[in-house]
This record gives structure tokens, C-alpha cells and sequence, in this order.
């Protein structure tokens, strides 16, 4: 049994369709990163799987509990990490967890919060006020404290958004270590990077829809193919290899300066000038190219 | 995210799950650590402030007594139903609002096994408790003042923590409802400046004009102000149908607090 199964899910907040007939899986022990750009419905796909919105149509089933009618039994075993911080700011680090920990119903909130502040690396700074901790170490805590009642299933709503990139990798090492222990996560992202290099699988989400999913390198090899060329010059230059590609019926896309031809060990005739810049198709090609937005 | 989870989380769910309820309680008392001295010290100096006014200054110039009472101790006994009104209605409106709209602590909240219902009900029952607390502080303070103790006003604490369920309630509804905190201004206004001035603190109700004594014995605070009242000077049997409607008042301000509140929260 998945641990989590939507069936057919639509919520509709007035004329918008935030989520439009959606089906998703996702197995117990994989690390899933739902992608897509902002306003494709991952946020509301996962205050839907909180029991924080209710879906007008579809089936959801979480950790085996039906949604909305056991979100409490299900909210017990799952942790979430929000992508806003919601600490208590003027309270010591500890007793954010113990709230949390009591929250959950844990026995033993003693034990709970020490194993989640020494995950979190916080041991040492136990009794200092939230707001005295850096952004890394606040970014830390918030996941200690969705881990507090060790779950089964761990909800990451945008985990890393806002935040630089050494916070961003020190973060990425602590969910790293939670998906080598074999936790089943769900992490909804924005970022390639973040996706690529944390996810078993990666669901692609616009307009409310999973519209591909597969491993990463699945993924290229399926919608990008194997390589992708960059050219780069004035805008009247790549107006011409943007239009000779196309004529080839190749992809091409904008990536900054550059344009992209996405699968160019498929073109012919010159279609892929000698001075383009050629490197491995990736999921940011793929992203680009289903989304039709710029990756980040 | 190791297998003791199946054995920590293990207790069944239940409406009004006192572990839930009590969770979310030690968080406002985590928080209320940080800042009891403030709240101590204006709790204790307020009263203060208004009996040297009221109580001395009018008192001494301008009103001798009231209904056999000497005004610093009817101003003393009514600033019971002030300091209610203005710890429970008041911090249930900001902080709801603050903590909806600005912390984001009900999204943490929520995400745990913990519904509305019993996130509002905590939060009522704490405003009000510290509201009970607190709320008794100016008849200690009149004490000074010269009221006699009587064995009547060891239930002050509870008709104060009744009345502030209410007024929790009622704030916290409002906080689910208006769209911009400065909004809290027109409720401020119409509704609890009203209340408190034609609740019997500063001037008996029967000096008032026919229509206002009517209206003032719908005023939640007025049957407080009545009570306190009369715990220091003598009960009356009618005590009853008054603490009886304090806990109607309470019951149904939960009910539409809890109703607001889940349209506000749960999209």
C-alpha cells in the first residue's frame, strides 16, 4: 500500500482550479520531489494531505487513513516541514520541540526533543531563544520539530525556498541522511537542483496535474534526450538557430542568455551551429520544456 | 524517522482531545514566560491608577458614595469586570489575528493531530484563565483601598474566568472575521468601549435612561460587575440565573468562535 494515494483530487478555491483531477502515488521509502512552478498546486496538494484544505472531488489516503475523516490519525504519523518559518520566536529551542512533541502525543517528550535536537545539530544550543539562532540553524530546527514524533511519512513544503546556498546545502545533507535511512518523503520544490539531487522520483506539476513523473534520468532520457546544445550571440543570431531547429522539429528553449536545443544529437543539416556549447540534457530542460517556465 | 514512531503516537484520537487541548496551552504558557512581568506589573499598577482617580478624586470631590458603598470600593469592585474584559476580548482578537496572519503558528498547529475546535477551545481556556487570574487583581488592589475581605470573593477568580470565556470567544470570532487587523477599531469602538462604560463600573446602572438599564442586563460585563458585587457585600438568590447566563454567554461565543475560525483556516 502507497503511503500516499490521491485518486481524481480537484480543489477549486471560486473560478480558479488549483488542483485539476490529480492522481498521484507515493510508494513507502522513496523520496518524492514534486516540482513545477509557483501556481501549479503543490501547496495546495499538500494543505490537502494536512487536512488544512478539503477537496471538492477525489479520494485521498494517507498512511491508510481517508482524508478528511482520520486527518487526525493521519496528521499523528506524518511530520511537516512548511515552507515559511513558524517558529515561536521569543521561546528557548527546546521548548518549541516539546510543544510539538505534546502536539503528537509522544510519551516520552524528554527523549523526543533530545533526539531531534541532536539531528538538528541544536543539542548545544538547547536553551537559547529562537530568535538568537542563525537562518541555517532556525531552517534546521523547523525540521527537527516535523521530526519530533519520529513519523512514517514526512511532508517538505518547499523546504530550501528564500534561503542561500550554504544553508541550502547544509539542509539538503540533513534530508540527504533521512532519505538513506529509508524515510518516505514528499518534498514539493521549485528548484531543479533541490529535486535532482534529493528526489528517488520527481512528479512535474502544472495547471494543477502531474503531466510526467519518473526517475530524473528517466525523465531527460524520455522528454529531453540525451544532449542539449547552447548557442549564444545577438538576438538576431539566435532568432536563426531557434528557427532552424524548429524547422528540424527540434525542441528549443531560452536558457539566459542563450537559446537551447533540447535533443540536439538528433539534429541534422547544421541545425546546431559548430560553436554551440554541448553538455548533458537535464531535468531543467525537461522542466522548461513541459512547464514552459524558466527554471530556478 | 526510525520504527519507535508506531510506539510514540499510539493513544486513539478523540474530539477534544485534552492532549491536544494541553498541548497547545503549554505553548501560550512557553510564551507567556517571556513576558509576565510586563502583564504582572501593569495588571497590579492599572487598578491603581484608576481608583487614585476615580476612586480618590471623584470619590473626594464629587461622589460621596454609592448604594451605601463608598466610591473607591464601587469603582474597585467594578474594575473587576474592566480588567476582564480587557485581557480576555482584546489579546483574543490581536493575538488570533497576529498568530493566523503574521507567525503562521496555526499552520504549524493544524499540521499536528489537532483540529479547530480544539485549538479554540484551548485558546479560550487559557485567555481566560490568565483573564481569572489577573482579572481578581483590582479587588486585591481595593483591599488596600479599604474593602473588608469576605469568603464571597474566593469565587471572584471563577465568575471573572467565565466572563473572560466569553469575551475569548467573542475575540477570537472577530479576529476570524474582519479582513484587516485596523478593523479591530470599529469593534473596539461599537462594541467593547460600550460594554465597559454601561457595565455598572463608574456609575450605577440606574442612573442611566430606561432603555439603556434594559440593554444593560444583556451586558455580560454588568452581570459581572453584579456579581463581584456582590461576592464582597452579600450574595442575592438571583446570583444564579446571572453566573447561569455568564456560561450561556460562554458556551455559545465558543460555538461561533470555533465556526469562524474553521472558515477562515480550513480552505
Amino acid at each position: 500500500m502507497p503511503a500516499i494515494e490521491l485518486r481524481r483530487v480537484v480543489k477549486r478555491f471560486g473560478e480558479i482550479t488549483a488542483v485539476d483531477h490529480l492522481d498521484l502515488d507515493v510508494p513507502k521509502g522513496i523520496c518524492l520531489g514534486l516540482l513545477g512552478p509557483n501556481g501549479a498546486g503543490k501547496s495546495t496538494t499538500m494543505r490537502l494531505l494536512t487536512g488544512q484544505a478539503i477537496a471538492d472531488e477525489g479520494d485521498l489516503r494517507v498512511l491508510g487513513h481517508e482524508l478528511p475523516g482520520e486527518s487526525k490519525e493521519a496528521r499523528a504519523k506524518m511530520g511537516v516541514v512548511p515552507q515559511l518559518d513558524n517558529l515561536d520566536v521569543d521561546v528557548t529551542v527546546e521548548d518549541n520541540l516539546a510543544v510539538f512533541a505534546r502536539l503528537y502525543r509522544v510519551r516520552d517528550v524528554r527523549a523526543a526533543v533530545d533526539r531531534s535536537l541532536a539531528l538538528a545539530r541544536l543539542t548545544d544550543r538547547r536553551k537559547d531563544a529562537v530568535d538568537k539562532l542563525s537562518g541555517g540553524m532556525r531552517r534546521r530546527l523547523l525540521l527537527a520539530r516535523g521530526l519530533v514524533h519520529s513519523p512514517k511519512l514526512l511532508l517538505l513544503d518547499e523546504p530550501t525556498v528564500g534561503l542561500d546556498p550554504q544553508i541550502r546545502t547544509e539542509l539538503w545533507t540533513l534530508i540527504d541522511g533521512l532519505r538513506g535511512e529509508g524515510a518516505t518523503i514528499l518534498m514539493s520544490t521549485h528548484y531543479i537542483e533541490e529535486a535532482q539531487r534529493l528526489a528517488d522520483e520527481v512528479a512535474v506539476m502544472a495547471h494543477g496535474k502531474v503531466i510526467a513523473r519518473g526517475r530524473p534520468s528517466e525523465l531527460i532520457l524520455e522528454h529531453a534526450g540525451r544532449e542539449t546544445a547552447e548557442v549564444y550571440g545577438p538576438p538576431a543570431r539566435l532568432a536563426e538557430v531557434r528557427a532552424k531547429a524548429a524547422a528540424q522539429g527540434l525542441a528549443v528553449r531560452p536558457a539566459g542568455p542563450a537559446v537551447a536545443i533540447v535533443g540536439s544529437e538528433k539534429a541534422t543539416d547544421g541545425a546546431v551551429p559548430e560553436d554551440a556549447v554541448r553538455r548533458a540534457a537535464s531535468l531543467e530542460d525537461v522542466f522548461v520544456l513541459l512547464t514552459g517556465e524558466e527554471a530556478e | 524517522m526510525n520504527t519507535a514512531a508506531a510506539t510514540e503516537t499510539t493513544r486513539p484520537m478523540r474530539r477534544l482531545d485534552p492532549a491536544a487541548i494541553g498541548g497547545i496551552m503549554s505553548r501560550e504558557v512557553a510564551n507567556f514566560r517571556t513576558f509576565w512581568k510586563s502583564t504582572t506589573f501593569s495588571s497590579v499598577l492599572e487598578p491603581v491608577v484608576y481608583l487614585l482617580a476615580f476612586g480618590l478624586g471623584l470619590g473626594a470631590t464629587v461622589v460621596d458614595d454609592v448604594d451605601g458603598m463608598e466610591y473607591v470600593q464601587f469603582v474597585g469592585t467594578g474594575m473587576v469586570a474592566t480588567a476582564v474584559i480587557f485581557s480576555s476580548a482584546l489579546p483574543a482578537m490581536f493575538g488570533t489575528f497576529v498568530k493566523h496572519r503574521f507567525q503562521r503558528t496555526y499552520d504549524a498547529i493544524l499540521a499536528a493531530p489537532v483540529d479547530v475546535e480544539e485549538l479554540v477551545t484551548a485558546e479560550m481556556l487559557w485567555i481566560a484563565l490568565r483573564s481569572g487570574f489577573y482579572g481578581s487583581f483590582p479587588l486585591i488592589v481595593t483591599m488596600a483601598f479599604g474593602l473588608d475581605p469576605s469568603w464571597g470573593m474566593l469565587l471572584v477568580p471563577f465568575f471573572a474566568f467565565v466572563t473572560a470565556l466569553g469575551f475569548a470567544g467573542f475575540g477570537i470570532a472577530v479576529a476570524a472575521t474582519v479582513a484587516k487587523i485596523d478593523q479591530f477599531s470599529y469593534v473596539t469602538t461599537l462594541f467593547v468601549t460600550p460594554l465597559f462604560l454601561v457595565a455598572g463600573t463608574f456609575f450605577p446602572i440606574d442612573q442611566l435612561p430606561q432603555g439603556l438599564q434594559v440593554a444593560a442586563q444583556f451586558n455580560p460585563l454588568h452581570q459581572l460587575v453584579e456579581l463581584v458585587r456582590h461576592a464582597c457585600f452579600g450574595f442575592e438568590a438571583t446570583d444564579l440565573l446571572r453566573i447561569g447566563a455568564l456560561m450561556v454567554f460562554a458556551l455559545v461565543l465558543w460555538r461561533v468562535a470555533v465556526a469562524r475560525l474553521e472558515k477562515r483556516l480550513i480552505d
